[in-house]
């Protein structure tokens, strides 16, 4: 059963801030992992999230759903994630919108869909066995690009909207992804925002990217910067409360600094909830 | 083109099998990503291996192990798997090489092997060892090394200048395990190494016993087998015994 509701302000949980979080109460609604750094079979790695676990309110992150693959999904790997998430009882589980896996190599990188109709047979059927394994409706997120395809059927907004109709999956929608593929792309930020199904969305991503050679790089290096701010106030506006994290995977700064990083979100989602109920 | 056939594609472009289309400049941004991820992966795994061949060196290895071995596994803790024996044909004179990667790379995995508790002391007053059966931690490999790549490793880690590699007298084993959190090693002479890898093979304890007695005499042999089993439960790698 997807959790519905919930619109607290998390962290993503990395190694340096293992003994904040361990040492103390930390002022977040919730805590994200990526889900494959802990469907390892013991360790210390287990023991950190199940003590952290008792603490806060867990959302699952994974990276190698693969539920683009041509060739389905990997069953193994589902059982795997299956036993994790009977363990956690996470509030959300979630992977993105791609493919990472195909006839047996897996590339661990977040690849492109061609947004077309065969794409969209695939993800539907991939996310239908995925949720019958997991025993729960999952998220999907949206990914940063790097390329396009020719002969596209539907714009990614229209593609997620679809998903989200004939799955019954919810949205995680990650607005630095938006803007730095918009910035590739040359589309519109805003028009993407406006054209998501806003009532299926139940989390939110925020982070910092990094200027490429040619192209924008969805790095998570970086504090949210300014653009990607006015973006999120825009998506807080159209879906009402959600839950919302900071991702930080690379130089990553003290707990303290991603806090007062996370209240300029908490700040920007008061104001969008006093606009609406004024 | 299907989904699976701009799949393939794109699997070839990432792996170098075939030339992205200049059409598509964004290819190479993810063929970045690929190599760098993989390189990542094998850097922090094999973190005294990349510091005893230097940085130059370790990168042209990884990138020799990333083209002959695409990553197969979802998650990139297996990745490393093959490396020892890459490092082995690229290095075939130096075999302290390998042996300090596979070190590295059993260290890794003992630290995210399955819980056991080790067996208490206490509970063997009650193990009828004519019949008994010892069962190591999951985190508990060994091997036979024949260079001082634990000596190399231990330098390496303590920020000490490391030895010169040099070939041991005689061939010795290496143990690796874990202990609560943190994952272990120690060397171990020939006999330990053959009760080891009996217990391994499923033999009955008094078997090896048996076997020591036979080579070393009453007294020496069955002092040998309490010393030995003294040490494993001191280090905690057995976790359980069947009859």
């Amino acid at each position: 059963m997807m959790s519905s509701g919930f619109s607290g302000f998390g962290l993503g949980l990395r190694k340096p801030h293992y003994q904040d979080f361990l040492d103390g109460d930390v002022a977040v609604d919730f805590v994200e992992i990526i889900s494959e750094n802990y469907m390892i079979d013991g360790g210390r790695p287990r023991d950190i999230l199940r003590r952290i676990r008792e603490r806060h309110p867990v959302a699952m992150h994974g990276v190698s759903m693969s539920i683009g693959s041509a060739d389905g999904v990997d069953r193994d790997y589902l059982q795997r994630l299956r036993a994790l998430v009977d363990e956690i009882d996470p509030l959300f589980v979630s992977d993105h919108l791609c493919w990472t896996r195909i006839e047996g190599f897996n590339s661990h990188d977040l690849l492109p869909l061609p947004y077309t109709q065969e794409a969209l047979d695939v993800v539907r059927t991939n996310i239908g066995v995925a949720q019958d394994v997991l025993g729960r409706a999952i998220l999907i997120e949206n990914p940063s690009s790097y390329i396009t395809f020719d002969d596209v059927d539907m714009s990614e907004w229209a593609f997620l909207d679809a998903t989200c109709a004939e799955t019954g999956c919810g949205l995680l929608l990650d607005v630095n992804n938006i803007f730095v593929s918009a910035t590739n792309h040359g589309f519109d930020p805003h028009a993407y925002i406006d054209g998501i199904p806003a009532d299926r969305v139940r989390q939110i991503h925020l982070a910092g990217h990094s200027q490429g050679e040619t192209m924008l790089i969805d790095t998570h290096d970086s504090p949210v910067p300014a653009s990607v701010w006015s973006l999120y106030e825009r998506a807080i506006a159209r879906t009402g409360p959600v839950a919302t994290m900071i991702e930080r995977d690379d130089a990553i700064p003290p707990l303290s600094d991603m806090l007062d990083e996370l209240n300029i979100a908490r700040t920007i989602a008061r104001a969008s909830a006093l606009r609406v109920a004024a | 083109m299907s989904l699976l056939s701009l799949q393939r594609d794109f699997r070839g472009w990432l792996t170098d099998e075939t030339p992205a289309p200049a059409s598509k400049p964004g290819a190479s941004i993810y063929q970045n990503n690929y190599r760098a991820q993989l390189l990542a992966c094998l850097s922090d795994t094999f973190e005294r291996v990349l510091l005893w061949l230097g940085e130059d060196a370790f990168r042209v290895a990884a990138a020799t192990h990333i083209h002959r071995e695409p990553p197969t596994g979802w998650t990139l803790d297996v990745y490393g798997a093959g490396f020892p024996e890459t490092l082995t044909s690229i290095y075939p004179d130096d075999p302290e090489v390998a042996e300090l990667a596979w070190l590295d790379l059993a260290l890794a995995r003992a630290f995210v092997g399955a819980d056991m508790p080790p067996l208490s002391p206490v509970t063997l007053a009650d193990v009828d060892w004519n019949i008994a059966l010892l069962e190591f931690s999951p985190t508990l490999a060994t091997r036979m090394i024949h260079t001082n790549a634990p000596a190399i490793w231990s330098a390496i880690s303590a920020g000490d200048a490391p030895p010169a590699a040099c070939l041991l007298p005689d061939a010795a084993a290496l143990v690796v395990w874990r202990q609560d959190f943190t994952s272990c090693f120690r060397t171990s002479d020939a006999v330990e190494a053959l009760a080891l890898s009996r217990v391994i093979d499923g033999e009955r304890f008094c078997t090896i016993c048996a076997t020591l007695v036979d080579r070393w005499g009453e007294t020496d042999g069955i002092a040998k087998a309490g010393a030995i089993l003294g040490r494993w439960l001191q280090d905690g790698i057995i976790v359980a015994t069947a009859c």
